[in-house]
């Protein structure tokens, strides 16, 4: 059957347009991450901070200054009672056995108890600060466990994942940073 | 009637026991300030301050972990002798514009601001257009003599039920 519409039987067509529209709209709107909040400080030298180490290890404490200087480092905001920190632990092993400096702010923690989970699932840190109070989270921009930033040699977060890290992150994104904040 | 006075009871029992609870539990008294006008401010601003776990509550509301932590954090800064703005700025230079409840006016937020009363006129416009349009047309018809507007139906009289009535 051949469609043939008068010209004033065009405005009919409108409905059907804006219905396609706002369908096309709530189809994006899927996959938009609102959970995922832009971090003003991308870009940004990195908050001045100084965290002492947890207490039965030595780890050394984690302050701005150990991010300068010492090529690209992968900062990991975690804790041991946050299940998906345990998810990713793995791929943080991984990274550090392949050599990427990684480091870690141990969120609002005790010390019986992370000292135990690291000591089983293994320690990717080279250095680890203990922020029992959460104060320095809030300066990182941090709104939950856990999250991981990439400081570059001067010391400027050049990047911010919020949630675990995944296989797919590291490789299309994390690596690739890395690789090009080296150059 | 006994019956009665026990579903009287319940429900002053339920509500009794769910009000308090809900409302009191976001807002603790050991965050309170003691300076009643200090303390005042520091609601004030945090009703306006999203958080950032739940982000459809403000940090006045919320009972998240962070929530509170902000809202510590915020009433010490006032306490610190911080003014409102410079505790705002101290959040949105860490959280960003997010944080805030309601969005500031900027290039990025031009459209949620004046895109509604853009498409207000817009559509305004069409509607004062199309009835210029439909009045120019009227006059266009009007300029025609009887004879012609007859020739004019007959032709049109089966095939535009605009005009069935011949006019």
């Amino acid at each position: 059957m051949r469609l043939r519409l008068r010209r004033y039987q065009i405005v009919f067509l409108i409905p059907v347009i804006a219905f396609a529209l706002l369908a096309a709209a709530f189809g994006v709107g899927l996959y938009l991450r609102p959970d995922i909040i832009p971090s003003p400080l991308i870009n940004q030298e990195a908050p001045s901070f100084a965290l002492k180490p947890i207490p039965g290890r030595d780890d050394g404490g984690l302050s701005s200054g150990d991010l300068k200087g010492q090529g690209v480092t992968l900062v990991n905001v975690f804790a041991s009672w946050c299940v998906p920190c345990r998810a990713e632990h793995p791929l943080l092993m991984q990274l550090a056995k392949q050599g990427v400096r990684i480091v870690g702010i141990n969120y609002k923690d005790k010390p019986q108890d992370v000292v135990p989970w690291l000591a089983e699932l293994g320690n990717p840190f080279s250095r680890i600060g203990r922020d029992d109070t959460g104060r320095t989270a809030i300066d990182w921009g941090v709104y939950g466990v856990p999250e991981s930033f990439l400081v570059d040699n001067d010391g400027r977060i050049r990047h911010k994942h919020v949630g675990p890290l995944m296989d797919h992150d590291v490789k299309t994104t994390i690596l690739p940073m890395i690789r090009t904040l080296e150059k | 009637m006994t019956r009665r006075l026990a579903i009287l009871a319940l429900l002053l029992a339920l509500t009794g026991a769910v009000a308090p609870t809900n409302s009191a539990r976001a807002l603790q008294p050991d965050e309170v300030l003691a300076d009643p006008a200090l303390e005042a401010r520091a609601r004030d601003l945090s009703k306006g301050l999203r958080c950032l776990v739940c982000q459809n509550q403000s940090i006045d509301d919320s009972d998240a972990d962070l929530a509170r932590d902000l809202r510590i954090l915020l009433r010490e800064r006032l306490a610190a002798g911080d003014s409102d703005a410079q505790v705002i700025a101290f959040l949105t230079a860490r959280y960003g514009d997010f944080v805030l409840l309601k969005p500031p006016v900027t290039p990025v937020t031009w459209a949620l601001w004046f895109g509604p009363a853009a498409l207000l006129l817009i559509g305004a416009g069409g509607i004062v257009l199309g009835l210029r349009r439909r009045k120019a047309a009227d006059a266009e018809l009007d300029a025609l003599t009887d004879d012609e507007r007859a020739q004019l139906a007959a032709l049109l009289k089966d095939r535009d039920p605009r005009h069935k009535d011949g006019a």
